[in-house]
């Protein structure tokens, strides 16, 4: 006792003395003007980061990005910021495994610091197919150049102590998948960091701007219209997430999308004790420790339709549940708030990247709950895309057309791990 | 210090506690911060980023500094000192931003309770109490929760009511509730969130305030789910800060929270006390605290007092610096404690006043947290400086001060939802208040969010670097991201934002507030549901039995199944290749019971299964028995098994153990919502049968022996044909179905008998050994003759022809589900994966399942990333009939490349594996008549 | 979390259902007439209106029956329920 009572923590350096500041100026808040070469209608994680590489890489900067709210308000606002790209298909492992690339050198591509820490995240496997689905995974990872080990329960505790690794719980943990490089970042600064740097690249950040419609002709679409006046485009993106059923429905194009409402949940602050991702599909949490201390976490997927950005809370006592089955330290943790996102969620739990029946419009939509985690990746490709008027080969195997042919990249059965 | 005179704790009784190693007494009725502040400490602990001294800035959960650690009884992190209840023995200590989780787990127990109430009352200050009568005498169910240890709510003790003294009409009222059977009054218990159609969430703490008297069969904490047709939110306001420099140190407090502590604790606060307002309410804290004891001074930002204060505040020479502002503080070393206040007069000239207390009321923001939870709109009110409910909603009324309603006659009055409303006697009528939000100083050191060291020049920062929305600057600066969720900040920021903006408030808005209203631990919302009380164990109706064998079992869904029988001595893999050649060679039997089975009767039923699975079931005649697919839109196989006829409208459908309520749903779905004019219906059976496959070449020989009545040659009972018998008058149906190759009969019976069954089963094949075998024998025997597991040979992404089940995929049915998909260009690619059979070269390796399969690498190393995969490994076993180890995979183009060898890679080694048919054993079919 | 009126059971908690996405996806006459696309169509397409939705809804922890509603799907709210078979009734979100 002596120790904990010897005193209130003014001795010690105080746990957010560390955390770096903001740049003292981040964006522009300009009038739309009235024609742009590029039209990017979101402006959340994937269109900034589409807009920065479309700028840094092809040297494209009239460009708009529209978003109907504020700044990376959205998913990129909600999300609970783990990346890792142990996907099993070759497919998601490319486009994931491209995210992580440009991850790790993202803080110094942007001068920003986005706290990206690559702690590495466990996906816990509860049974004997999540084992065989675990190792499968991993393999299919190794061969890719993506890595992963898998581990036993006693490699799981030494990585992360306070998961509860006894054979007495209900579903006790059978070891784990492990991916090294994965890790966490600070979601805001990343949308910032792009948006920064779009902006000094000179391309135009347009808040309060929704899209209401587009004009056509014929196969092109001519212009955006908006909440803020009608915006004339030589191309468009489309980077709205939760919301690309509605745009497309403006444009008469049907994509397999189901919009979905996903909660998550912080704790207060709280010393370190955590000190990696854990991933759990069956026992479903997943759980990390932010950097000021709080303790992130994701619950699943509302089952049904919703634009609400809030959830049901029944999904967070299950939540709290799991949490508390696998971290029997977390009991006396608070769940300090919660909220909501929307996940676009397709029938393989793959993305839907690529050309729609507009020759000048590019879809990007689809990326459930893995959006966050693919921003770089899909921001790099969206831009290539954009440039060179022909899918970038990571995301051509997303197309729409995808669902006509049969050549689908389940996500769902096989990877058993989602988020 | 303590006053004499007031308070409503007991002062009879002494308890002992600890804060950061020293020890300390308080009362019961105490708070932690009562206690603290009683014994001279106002220090409780240091800022998160800056480490300045942080104390109690107000008396209750909206206190944005007072952060504590519970120590004893049991660690729990980041409390807050004023809603931390004393009890002999409690040990804490002060935090720097961060609490500490226990090292062991909670023992305690918490739980749920389920309510179904007319009306909910949120908050039992006078408006609710109100309300919650009103409610009662309509004879209506009520709840009426409140998150204090008693209720009144602001009331003092120092108004009256109806003519007598407040407390008292509490007292009444509560009273009078008391003897509705229909209302539950929980004090102590925090509505944290409202959800749809009147769905609202309460934790009540139960047992923290009892200290060790606390009953060990009582749970901590308790989460109330209340479905309410009508929620009265009457939950209060909370007083404003003012931004002011150096307005974070120990010793500035809320003006009504001083006061409450005063009347509560007989605790005061401060014996020099400068009270710094722009509304009326807090002149009574002034008034209160002169009279305790202390020598006030009030601070006016109103060019005039009130005339009912001003003549208040003559009387007890309380001097009102009239048009006045508090600009900054200064500190005591030591404990930072506040010493003095400087002053800014109307005429500008600057003035030190000394203080230890420094009482601020910058007004009243409503609580309005549970109204905006469901996305209540909330609008700026000018008057208030401040957002209330701006928008009616079903089923929700907002009372008092939570709508802003300041005055207690208001408050009453709103309460009394009609009824005649109690009178407010001697209440001075309220003036409009001052909006004060800031005083003009230095930004760096004006505390917007105290808990996050945040302050204007990080707002001035924000909007400098762009920022334009509330939601943004909030992320930038952290402001009301912290434990107290910006209940007292949020204004604040949302009206500095808007000062520094150059726009309205009402433009800028406010940030969205969400649940929890106050936070909960995890283990309160996890209640029960923990452990092996997590998710159901279904167990059959020989678990005993297998338990007493020695069974490992193995999860399977929810359902418990023996894996393997171990003998002493024996590890998993030699207690299989025992049971695997017991089967081979004698007999052996299994507890099959979690297969689903699903009864389907109709005049339409093999309609029906016709539809569903991929071949004919119509032409199954009676007495016969067939196996069969079943696939999604898709094409995808979902699930398979075996259908019985019983009759020509009668059919048992058998599923997997991990299929059986999803088919049995799928079904339902069909038939109810795409063809509602089949007359068939659908029952779950699986509970009702046990199932005992009897395998093995001798199988045969314990048939008979036990059902002498049953002609079990085969030509009377042949292959995939069932015959119903008994034994000692109880039914029995046994079916010839092999998932092993071998002669095999299942044995079916309800499950009330089965281990009676069972026992005379063993009995009758005790002298050719019979040998009870587990699941991973059952995968091991089903696997040598290339059957698939749906689940695990299979991913969603595997069609009967990649199974080699293209003899199981009818050509003369015009249609079934999944039939259109097989002719998209994907389902016709020469190079789909395949099920086959992949025996390792050196006849010694199992490889491990999951594993995935390359080309052969001639050189024997892998080429460098990315390498292509050509399938993967989905079981893999040793096989006693084999002598070797076998796998099944799937293989992209696997039939035509049977006899080629490829590698596996296996750890950092590449195993070489020979691609074969899936069947491995009995190709023929030989042994399946025995 | 909602309550659910179930049209055979009345309001009951929203866990007791399953959701069961859009309603009024009749399975094609013939599928073997339609063309790839078409089928796909069938297969994975829905729509996904914000707005007035109509649904299907399993009283799945119930009576077990499949029923049809049109909810607001930014409110949540439930507009109407009605039974498979019956058109969908016009409401105003």
């Amino acid at each position: 006792m002596s120790e904990l009572a010897s005193g209130s923590s003014a001795q010690r350096t105080p746990p957010g003395a560390h955390l770096p500041e903001h740049p003292d100026f981040l964006w522009r808040t300009p009038e739309p003007r009235r024609t742009y070469d590029v039209v990017i209608v979101g402006g959340g994680g994937h269109g900034l980061a589409t807009a920065h590489y479309l700028a840094k890489n092809h040297g494209i900067t009239n460009v708009a990005v529209l978003e109907k709210g504020w700044l990376a308000g959205g998913n990129m606002a909600r999300n609970t910021t783990i990346i890792r790209s142990n996907y099993l298909w070759d497919e998601s492992a490319a486009i994931y495994e491209h995210a992580l690339k440009l991850w790790e050198g993202l803080e110094d591509d942007l001068g920003y610091p986005i706290l990206f820490s690559q702690r590495g995240v466990l996906n816990l496997a509860h049974s004997e197919q999540d084992v065989r689905d675990s190792v499968r995974r991993v393999e299919a990872n190794r061969l890719n150049g993506v890595d992963a080990e898998w581990l036993g329960p006693d490699e799981v505790a030494k990585l992360c102590p306070i998961v509860n690794v006894s054979a007495d719980i209900r579903y006790p943990v059978q070891g784990a998948t492990y991916q090294p490089r994965a890790g966490i970042a600070k979601h805001d600064y990343v949308a910032w960091g792009f948006a920064r740097r779009a902006d000094a690249a000179g391309i135009d950040l347009i808040q309060d701007c929704e899209v209401t419609g587009f004009t056509t002709d014929g196969d092109r679409v001519t212009g955006v219209r908006t909440t803020r006046g009608d915006i004339a485009c030589g191309r468009v993106a489309l980077c709205a997430a939760g919301h690309t059923s509605v745009l497309l429905d403006m444009l008469g194009v049907a994509a397999p999308l189901q919009s979905h409402p996903l909660q998550a949940l912080v704790s207060e602050l709280l010393e370190p004790v955590h000190p990696t991702v854990v991933m759990s599909n069956a026992v479903h949490v997943y759980v990390s420790q932010a950097h000021k201390g709080e303790l992130v976490m994701g619950a699943g997927v509302d089952s049904y339709n919703g634009y609400g950005q809030r959830g049901a809370f029944h999904v967070i006592e299950r939540q709290m549940a799991a949490a508390v089955e696998l971290f029997p330290v977390f009991a006396r943790a608070h769940l300090l708030r919660t909220w909501g996102g929307i996940v676009d969620v397709t029938p393989d739990a793959s993305p839907i990247v690529g050309r729609t029946p507009y020759e000048n419009v590019y879809l990007n939509c689809g990326w459930g709950t893995g959006g966050f985690k693919a921003t770089p990746g899909i921001g790099w490709c969206m831009a290539d895309t954009i440039a060179h008027d022909e899918p970038h080969p990571h995301v051509a195997p997303f197309s729409l057309d995808r669902f006509t042919t049969g050549a689908l990249v389940d996500e769902h059965g096989a990877a058993a791990v989602a988020h | 210090m303590r006053v004499d005179g007031y308070g409503r704790i007991d002062r009879s009784r002494t308890l002992g506690f600890t804060f950061d190693g020293r020890s300390y007494t308080g009362h019961p009725g105490d708070t932690l911060a009562s206690a603290l502040l009683a014994n001279g400490v106002h220090r409780i602990g240091s800022s998160v980023t800056l480490g300045r001294p942080r104390g109690i800035s107000a008396a209750w959960s909206e206190d944005a500094t007072g952060l504590v650690q519970v120590e004893e009884p049991f660690p729990e992190p980041m409390l807050l000192a004023t809603t931390v209840e004393l009890v002999d023995g409690l040990v804490a200590r002060g935090l720097g931003g961060q609490g500490r989780l226990a090292e062991v787990a909670d023992t305690a127990r918490y739980d749920r309770m389920h309510h179904h109430v007319d009306t909910l009352v949120v908050g039992a200050g006078p408006a609710g109490l109100l309300a919650a009568r009103a409610a009662a005498r309509r004879g209506e169910r009520v709840a009426l929760l409140d998150d204090r240890p008693e209720p009144g709510g602001s009331l003092t003790g120092t108004e009256r009511i109806d003519g007598r003294p407040s407390r008292e009409f509490v007292a009444d009222v509560v009273a009078e509730l008391a003897t509705h059977p229909e209302v539950a009054h929980l004090q102590r218990t925090t509505a944290f969130g409202r959800y749809d159609d009147g769905f609202v969430l309460a934790l009540q703490h139960r047992t923290d305030h009892l200290g060790a008297d606390a009953p060990r069969t009582l749970s901590r904490q308790r989460v109330h789910r209340i479905r309410a047709g009508r929620t009265v939110i009457a939950t209060g306001a909370h007083e404003r800060p003012i931004v002011f420099a150096d307005n974070d140190r120990p010793g500035i407090l809320l003006a009504a929270s001083a006061r409450d502590l005063l009347h509560r604790y007989g605790v005061l606060a401060g014996r020099e006390v400068v009270v710094f307002t722009g509304d009326d309410a807090a002149y009574a804290a002034a008034v209160d605290l002169a009279d305790a004891g202390a020598a006030v001074t009030v601070v006016e930002a109103r060019p005039q007092a009130p005339a009912h204060w001003a003549g208040a505040a003559a009387d007890r020479g309380i001097p009102v610096l009239t048009g006045s502002l508090v600009a900054g503080t200064e500190g005591a070393p030591g404990d930072g404690r506040v010493s003095a206040a400087v002053v800014t007069g109307a005429d500008g000239a600057r003035t030190v006043l000394g203080c230890d207390l420094l009482a601020v009321s910058g007004g009243w923001n409503p609580t309005a947290h549970l109204f905006s939870h469901v996305r209540g709109t909330l609008a700026y009110d000018p008057a208030l400086g401040a957002f209330r409910p701006g928008e009616d909603l079903d089923g929700v009324a907002v009372v008092g001060a939570a709508n802003g309603t300041l005055d207690l006659a208001g408050c009453l009055r709103e309460g009394a939802s009609g009824e005649r409303p109690p009178s407010a006697d001697g209440e001075p009528e309220r003036t409009p208040g001052a909006i004060v939000w800031r005083v003009e100083g230095p930004h760096d050191r004006q505390f917007v969010d105290v808990q996050r060291d945040a302050t204007v020049a990080d707002i001035a920062r924000a909007v400098g670097a762009g920022m334009r929305s509330a939601e943004h600057v909030k992320r930038y600066t952290t402001i009301g991201t912290a434990h107290d969720q910006g209940k007292t900040s949020g204004v604040l920021a949302s009206a500095i934002t808007a000062e520094l903006l150059g726009v309205p408030i009402e433009d800028l808005g406010t940030t969205t507030f969400r649940p929890p209203y106050t936070p909960v631990a995890f283990a309160a919302l996890a209640g029960r549901e923990r452990g092996q009380l997590f998710d159901p164990v279904r167990t059959t109706a020989l678990h005993a039995w297998h338990v007493g064998a020695g069974a490992v079992f193995e999860d399977v869904g929810q359902w418990k199944r023996p894996r393997y029988y171990p003998r002493p001595g024996e590890d998993m893999e030699a207690a299989v290749l025992r049971e695997c050649a017991a089967v081979r060679d004698g007999v052996g039997i299994l507890d099959g019971s979690t297969l689903g089975k699903i009864d389907v009767q109709g005049r339409d039923a093999a309609v029906l299964l016709d539809r569903v699975y991929t071949n004919m079931m119509s032409n199954l005649a009676v007495g016969r028995v067939r196996y069969g697919v079943m696939c999604g839109p898709d094409g995808m196989v979902i699930d398979d098994g075996t259908v019985l006829r019983l009759a020509e409208d009668r059919f048992t459908v058998i599923t997997t153990t991990g299929g059986a309520a999803k088919i049995l749903d799928w079904l339902e779905e069909w038939v109810q919502t795409e063809w509602p004019d089949l007359r068939v219906h659908l029952a779950s059976v699986t509970e009702q049968w046990a199932v005992f496959p009897v395998v093995g070449p001798r199988s045969r020989h314990v048939i008979s022996r036990l059902f002498a009545d049953l002609d079990v040659s085969n030509d009377a009972f042949g292959f995939m044909c069932w015959r119903d018998t008994e034994l000692d008058g109880v039914p029995v149906r046994v079916a010839r179905i092999s998932f092993s190759g071998e002669l095999a009969y299942e044995v079916n019976v309800n499950a009330w008998y089965a281990p009676a069954v069972w026992e005379r089963l063993l009995a009758a094949g005790e002298k050719h050994g019979i040998t009870p075998y587990g699941t991973e024998t059952m995968h091991v025997l089903r696997a040598e003759k290339g059957y698939p597991i749906i689940g695990q040979d299979t991913d969603g992404t595997v069609t009967p022809h990649d199974l080699g089940m293209a003899w199981a995929v009818s050509k003369k049915k015009s249609d079934f589900i999944g039939k259109r998909s097989f002719s998209r260009a994907e389902n016709t690619d020469p190079l789909r994966k395949q099920l086959v059979g992949l025996l390792p070269t050196d006849a010694r390796t199992k490889i491990p399942e999951g594993s995935q399969v390359v080309e052969f690498c001639p050189d024997g190393a892998l080429p460098a990333p990315p390498v292509p995969m050509l399938g993967h490994v989905t079981s893999s076993y040793r096989s006693a009939a084999l002598g070797r180890p076998f796998a099944l995979a799937l293989v992209k183009g696997g039939r035509q490349r049977v006899g080629d060898v490829v590698h596996v890679p296996v750890g950092d080694a590449l195993v070489p594996a020979e691609i074969t048919s899936s069947v491995l054993v009995d190709p023929e079919g030989n042994r399946r008549d025995g | 979390m909602q309550l659910i009126r179930c049209p055979w059971c009345g309001p009951r908690e929203e866990v007791e259902f399953h959701y069961g996405g859009q309603a009024h996806v009749a399975y094609p006459d013939d599928p073997a007439a339609l063309t790839d696309e078409q089928w796909a169509r069938y297969v994975f397409f829905r729509d996904n209106p914000k707005g007035a939705f109509a649904e299907r809804w399993s009283h799945s922890a119930g009576c077990r029956r499949w029923f049809n509603a049109v909810r607001d799907t930014r409110t949540y709210r439930f507009l109407a329920v009605y039974k498979p078979g019956e058109a969908r009734p016009e409401v105003a979100s």
